[in-house]
């Protein structure tokens, strides 16, 4: 988007909507990043925080939403415009359903109140989230600078999460047969887990968007896969 | 800003597959001349029968002289000449032998004003038809009433065929101008800039028009409204500087063409 439009408010449309975009990003990946820090520290007074955080990020979901519509209906954009915009769109859907997954995280760590699991557990939980911070900053990063190879690398790099993600779920299996006492917390354990690893699918939905709109195709090779069985055990699937 | 910094000389056609196509006409390495100022510059593109194929791009790109030579409008200047070859159906339009009355009986012609004659509805259908056929009045009375059912004209004059034609409203005009080319049977139809004059109904109504027309001619139209063009048709092709930049699919074009220049123009980046 080097070239600017003759009509200069719609250079300034574009601009303002890729701006909240990123707003969003910052705001879901910080949301992410502290939901699995209370977990670790068994902060709740930090999950009730991350709770109540979360509506920041609908609000903007809902402005980039008003914004693309009335953008559409104002200058009936084509080509890489429109693309922009549909683009705009996906990328805040994505952004509000890794708030949401945040959010539940958060509300795990609040039922689980004092019952905490052993930190050994926690830190693969902590891993994935490493793993999942980086392709989330990786690829916001991707769309600020309309980088495709950049969108590329994060859409290749997700089987290593679908991988952490199966070992974590063998660990919380064999507690769980080790004792039933530990089947409550390493339950929700398993749900922060999943629902990391499903952070990092929208990761990847991000970086097919963010190629989408740089090259107006969508990706036709298929995606590298983790491990197949646990996929099959831990349901992950996309 | 100037296009000084494009570099790309080749068209690039993005149609996909022909495949089910039945191209009417052909036009292959057209050149045309204003005395001597090179208008077109080795255009190739083709138009399928039952399709729709747009010409957009900015004033003086060549659109309209392109569709002006489809029916040798421009014979009736001096001055004016093309090289290359169009061929309608195998026939080489371009050839000196070529009879243009039957010619533009073959190729209608609608142009960015409605052009009614003044004469009645009736006589503006009926004229056109009598200087090719000697019907008797029941078949022309047929006839006149098929073609305005087509225009989708009939129901608003039916009662008042005897009116005088530019009584009429302008969007109502358009379509008796349609219908007048519908009525001498044609194979394809020109459109020239058919609804920039009109108000968005009337337009809409053309538009509706052009898609059940579609079926039966094979149409060509040259438009600056973008969205209509992407509403419309199902090819498009753009045009710079009597270059043909860019041809395809409609879908393709609007949503993810390849030239840089095309992408520039419809995203109103220039022109």
């Amino acid at each position: 988007m080097n070239e600017q439009h003759t009509a200069k408010a719609f250079d300034i449309d574009l601009q303002e909507l890729s701006r909240m975009v990123a707003e969003m990003g910052g705001l879901a990946e910080k949301q992410v990043a502290d939901a699995v820090d209370a977990l670790a520290k068994r902060d709740t007074n930090m999950a009730q925080r991350v709770t109540a955080s979360d509506n920041a990020i609908d609000v903007l979901q809902r402005e980039i939403e008003e914004k693309s519509v009335l953008t559409i209906a104002r200058r009936q954009p084509m080509a890489v415009d429109l693309r922009e915009i549909v683009g705009a769109l996906r990328l805040a859907n994505d952004l509000e359903r890794v708030g949401d997954l945040a959010k539940n995280i958060a509300k795990r760590v609040i039922a689980l109140n004092a019952e905490f699991p052993p930190p050994k557990l926690i830190r693969g939980v902590e891993h994935m989230t490493d793993l999942v911070l980086e392709q989330l900053k990786a690829v916001l990063d991707a769309y600020a600078r309309r980088d495709d190879s950049k969108a590329m690398a994060v859409w290749r790099g997700d089987e290593e999460i679908d991988a952490v993600c199966t070992s974590v779920f063998r660990e919380l299996l064999t507690y769980m047969m080790e004792d039933p006492r530990n089947i409550t917390f390493c339950i929700h354990l398993m749900f922060c887990a999943k629902n990391i690893e499903r952070m990092g699918d929208h990761a990847t939905n991000i970086a097919e968007t963010v190629h989408f709109i740089i090259e107006g195709t969508p990706i036709t090779e298929r995606r590298p896969k983790g491990d197949t069985e646990i996929s099959a055990l831990a349901g992950t699937h996309a | 800003m100037t296009m000084a910094n494009y570099t790309v000389p080749t068209v690039t056609s993005t149609v996909t597959s022909t495949d089910g196509l039945t191209e009417k006409v052909s036009v292959r390495n057209l050149d045309f001349f204003y005395g001597d100022h090179r208008a077109l510059k080795t255009i190739n593109v083709s138009l399928y029968h039952g399709k729709v194929t747009a010409f957009i791009g900015p004033s003086g790109c060549g659109k309209s002289t392109l569709l002006r030579i489809l029916n040798r409008m421009y014979d009736l200047y001096p001055n004016q000449r093309a090289t290359g070859t169009v061929q309608l159906d195998n026939e080489n339009i371009l050839s000196p032998s070529q009879d243009l009355n039957m010619l533009r009986a073959k190729v209608g012609m609608v142009f960015q004003k409605p052009t009614p004659f003044p004469m009645t509805i009736y006589e503006n259908i009926a004229f056109g038809i009598r200087l090719y056929e000697k019907l008797p009045k029941s078949e022309l009375d047929g006839r006149v009433q098929h073609a305005l059912e087509r225009a989708a004209l009939w129901n608003e004059v039916k009662d008042k065929l005897g009116a005088n034609g530019q009584s009429l409203s302008g969007g109502q005009q358009q379509r008796l101008c349609i219908a007048r080319t519908v009525a001498v049977r044609p194979e394809v139809i020109l459109f020239d800039e058919p609804c920039s004059a009109l108000d968005p109904i009337s337009t809409a109504k053309i538009e509706e028009l052009i898609d059940e027309l579609k079926e039966d001619y094979t149409i060509a139209i040259v438009t600056h409204n973008m969205q209509q063009a992407a509403r419309v048709s199902d090819f498009t092709a753009f045009m710079y500087l009597g270059e043909l930049v860019e041809y395809g699919e409609t879908t393709k074009i609007f949503t993810a063409p390849n030239d840089r220049r095309t992408q520039d123009y419809i995203t109103g980046r220039f022109g």
